[in-house]
């Protein structure tokens, strides 16, 4: 267990605080006018585009807790820190991280967490990555280490730019620390299988969504639409009954939402390209071709399809949201070269000039975002 | 002390407002000095400015050619919706534009299916919740002004509540912006969905203050009514159990709705305003609501009892009917106008600090409450850690307002230093732009303009607020040795 640390200037001798090391090797490619490929455990690298870069800025040995108290809900670690190892230290102290996210690797670290911004299947119900920050240590494009936000739940002084980190794939600054709002894990839960097909799975979640039950996770697969939830045993015989359903057991369960999480089902490793579908969540079931996965209470859409990623844009955003293509081989990319949906013209000028604020010199992470910056 | 912190040369153009009449109709300009004197302040009316005009269109196209106007012409604009706002971020500028979102009063659609609203800026808060009533539904954020202020303030000021803990502030309510940009283009932030492509501006727009954009529609979350809600009240016969009782609530793993903690001037203040019952000789006292399901309340009612017993609690009392319910928070919803009531008038700080702190901070208050001979009454949303002291002064006695401001100032660096910040729900605005310079150094402060300049190269709208500039941070760094540290060394003095 880790005791109270109230201290609060992090120690920049700390051996495992690259701080110093790291703003060296950024002011040095400055000078160089070369620009860094950022990476943390290397897990997510496939997200995104590649990044046109071939200088490595590796953030992994820049790690550990600066601060965790489990009574302040918070927790505060340099972006390095395996994912993994902070998940451990919460659960010690029956605490969670709320946006379950998901890891693709065992080094998954908690920098690239936020820097890719994916939420795990609880994300309708506890909140987003970006929900969870709180506030953030970064290198900018002029080698500047700048704090903004905080420690505390609540924070409107300046702009957020924490949690407009959140998501950015590295473009605007290089994450050192990152302080997250963490939550109770709940003592008990359950998930309750019924087999209906997508459509009628899609009309359940929503009647769901509509009860003021303790949900953590809905998710339709193969033919069964799972629930699960969590409370007291008396809360959850209650919600067992409303609902209906067979319960898993515990270890079936775990199971089950991990390789949802993880992408280890079936579904997730046919080589056709793998698309996200994020609309709203109660969009009828779109008639596509191919395989889905249906997530977040409707609102997630995962296909397994060759539709032509221009019609499957079209589709998302008449549903009210936007198309990613997320695991995909090179053959694959639509023709504008992005794998994130475009932007009207006018948002797509001011998310350029924000990058511009943040990196004028497009020193980190050239094209994992989008093609042209 | 500088009233109105605006550095700008000012360039008073009467000609404007006769071009604005030329594009919006008759009613939707207002010049003359009577007209004009409603809109001098927000919120915080000790600070007060005339602007040159105000305009309140009625359609997103009027404002457009407002923005487009005053871009050509180079005038600053500062949006405004209801005027609640506590840190003046609505003051207006003499040689300005006021943009008032007033007439944007329509709530456009409740979808229940997809548990969301799409209204317009200028509904007000507590009207969203009311429409979505009827559908099982209510809109989560409620700050004490939800039934005057407008769900478009909300947004710019990034708004809290009591009941933030679990459900979160502005940020976490919204899905979706439409935004006016300094040169009238239309654009969108957000989505219909949980996310949005690109970078989260949705996030970087809320709580910008008018600086980046202005709001013309906002779609927020709705969320399912609580099957029951139950609210227990503590009395504490030192503040500092209080504070130990909240951390073991949090510890054991309860989530309270809301978690809300008073002192003995702020219960005596709000009990002698409506009578809810409040101990008057408790030295704090805890209102803690718990909702979900029948079944989960009740645990957890029986639980939380227990922990603030342990804690040291000398009466815990739990609602007994809705009737009761809504009392106890009545009390702590009018803490402000009850201060108000026993004080000529009272400035509300809104700092924000690490739940451990609470106590040391309660003291290092009272200390400064001494020093400086003002009183001061404190409410606190303690479950977050958003502490709200009240100081007690009278304007008319010469001196007491900036002594007033002053206390405030120590307040709030205080808060700082002890690891929060400066402001948790209510804005920097114009008032808290000084303590800004503490939170922030003169790098962080460049990026933040540098940020804005991408949203608003000419520095049009709402200029002067919420980030300092590094000019003014030198100043009052030269009058204010922080820690024996001269604040932005680097920065040139004159």
């Amino acid at each position: 267990m880790v005791q109270a640390q109230q201290e609060v200037a992090p120690s920049l001798n700390h051996p495992q605080d690259q701080q110093l090391a790291l703003v060296e090797q950024v002011q040095a490619a400055l000078a160089r006018q070369t620009p860094l490929h950022i990476q943390g455990g290397g897990s997510k690298a496939f997200y995104g585009l590649p990044v046109q870069a071939e200088d490595r800025l590796e953030l992994s040995p820049h790690r550990g807790v600066i601060a965790y108290e489990a009574s302040e809900l918070a927790i505060t670690v340099r972006a390095g820190t395996r994912l993994a190892e902070v998940q451990a230290l919460l659960a010690a102290q029956e605490q969670q991280l709320p946006f379950e996210p998901p890891h693709f690797g065992a080094n998954a670290t908690i920098g690239g967490a936020v820097a890719c911004g994916l939420s795990g299947p609880s994300r309708p119900y506890l909140g987003s990555v970006r929900d969870a920050v709180l506030g953030v240590k970064l290198i900018n494009g002029r080698g500047q280490v700048l704090s903004f936000g905080g420690r505390v739940m609540k924070n409107v002084a300046g702009y957020d730019v924490s949690r407009l980190m959140v998501g950015a794939l590295g473009t605007l600054g290089v994450l050192l620390e990152v302080s997250l709002k963490v939550v109770p894990r709940p003592k008990v839960r359950v998930t309750l299988v019924q087999t209906c097909g997508p459509q009628e799975a899609i009309a359940r979640m929503r009647h769901w969504a509509r009860l003021p039950l303790s949900f953590t996770g809905s998710a339709w697969e193969s033919g069964r639409l799972y629930a699960r939830l969590c409370g007291s045993e008396e809360a959850l015989a209650e919600a067992t009954a409303r609902i209906g359903g067979e319960p898993l057991s515990e270890e079936a369960a775990g199971r089950f939402w991990r390789d949802l999480r993880e992408h280890r089902q079936r579904f997730f490793q046919s080589p056709e390209p793998l698309w996200r579908l994020s609309v709203a969540p109660a969009t009828p079931l779109l008639e596509l071709r191919g395989e889905q996965v249906i997530e977040w209470g409707g609102a997630l859409r995962w296909y397994k399809t060759s539709v032509a990623p221009d019609e499957l844009r079209v589709i998302a955003r008449r549903a009210g949201g936007h198309a990613t293509l997320f695991h995909y081989d090179a053959s694959q990319l639509p023709h504008d070269g992005n794998v994130f949906a475009p932007l009207d013209p006018t948002t797509m000028r001011l998310t350029a000039a924000v990058k511009q604020a943040f990196d004028p010199s497009g020193m980190f992470n050239p094209g994992h975002l989008y093609r042209d910056f | 002390m500088q009233r109105i912190p605006d550095e700008r040369v000012l360039q008073p153009r009467p000609e404007i407002i006769d071009r604005l009449r030329a594009i919006l109709p008759e009613h939707c300009v207002l010049a003359s000095p009577v007209e004009l004197a409603a809109y001098e302040c927000d919120g915080l009316p000790a600070f007060r400015q005339r602007p040159m005009v105000v305009v309140l269109p009625e359609r997103i196209e009027q404002v457009q050619a407002v923005m487009r106007l005053c871009h050509a012409e180079q005038v600053p604009v500062v949006a405004r919706g209801a005027g609640t706002g506590l840190s003046g971020g609505a003051l207006p500028l003499s040689d300005g534009v006021l943009l008032s979102l007033a007439k944007f009063n329509q709530i456009l659609e409740i979808d229940a299916d997809n548990l969301r609203a799409r209204v317009q800026p200028g509904v007000r808060n507590l009207a969203i919740s009311e429409a979505a009533a009827p559908h099982g539904l209510y809109y989560a954020p409620d700050p004490s002004s939800q039934i005057a202020c407008s769900i478009g303030g909300n947004v710019a000021e990034n708004s809290g509540g009591v009941h933030c803990l679990k459900y979160g502030l502005t940020v976490h309510n919204i899905q979706h912006l439409k935004l006016v940009s300094v040169a009238g283009e239309l654009f969108e932030v957000g989505s219909e969905a949980l996310d949005a492509p690109g970078f989260d501006l949705l996030a970087l727009m809320t709580g910008s203050e008018g600086m980046l954009g202005i709001i013309v529609e906002v779609t927020v979350k709705l969320l399912p009514r609580p099957e029951r809600a139950q609210v227990l009240l503590a009395a504490f016969a030192d503040v500092a159990s209080a504070g130990a009782a909240v951390a073991d609530i949090i510890a054991a793993g309860v989530t309270p709705a809301g978690l809300e903690m008073m002192d003995n001037p702020a219960i005596c203040a709000a009990e002698d305003f409506v009578h809810a019952g409040y101990p008057r000789d408790a030295a704090a006292i805890l209102i803690c609501e718990l909702d979900g399901t029948n079944a989960e309340v009740s645990m957890e009612v029986l639980r939380v009892r227990e922990l603030l017993l342990a804690a040291g609690a000398t009466q815990v009392r739990t609602a007994k009917d809705e009737a009761e319910r809504t009392l106890f928070w009545k009390g702590r919803k009018s803490a402000f106008p009850a201060a108000g009531r026993i004080s000529p008038d009272y400035y509300c700080m809104d700092g924000t600090i690490p739940r451990r702190e609470l106590a040391h901070v309660l003291t290092r208050i009272d200390e400064l409450s001494q020093a400086y001979g003002l009183g001061v009454a404190n409410v606190f949303h303690a479950g977050d850690g958003n502490l709200h002291p009240l100081i007690l002064y009278d304007a008319n006695i010469p001196g007491e307002l900036e002594k007033a401001e002053a206390f405030g100032g120590d307040i709030l660096e205080l808060c700082v230093e002890v690891g929060g910040t400066v402001t948790g729900e209510h804005g920097v605005g114009v008032e808290k732009l000084n303590q800004m310079c503490v939170q922030f150094n003169a790098e962080e402060l460049a990026q933040f303009h540098a940020l804005k300049a991408a949203f608003d190269p000419d520095g049009l709208l709402n200029p002067g607020k919420a980030v300092p500039t590094l000019h003014r941070c030198a100043e009052f760094g030269a009058m204010h040795v922080h820690k024996g540290e001269l604040p932005f060394p680097d920065l040139p003095r004159f």
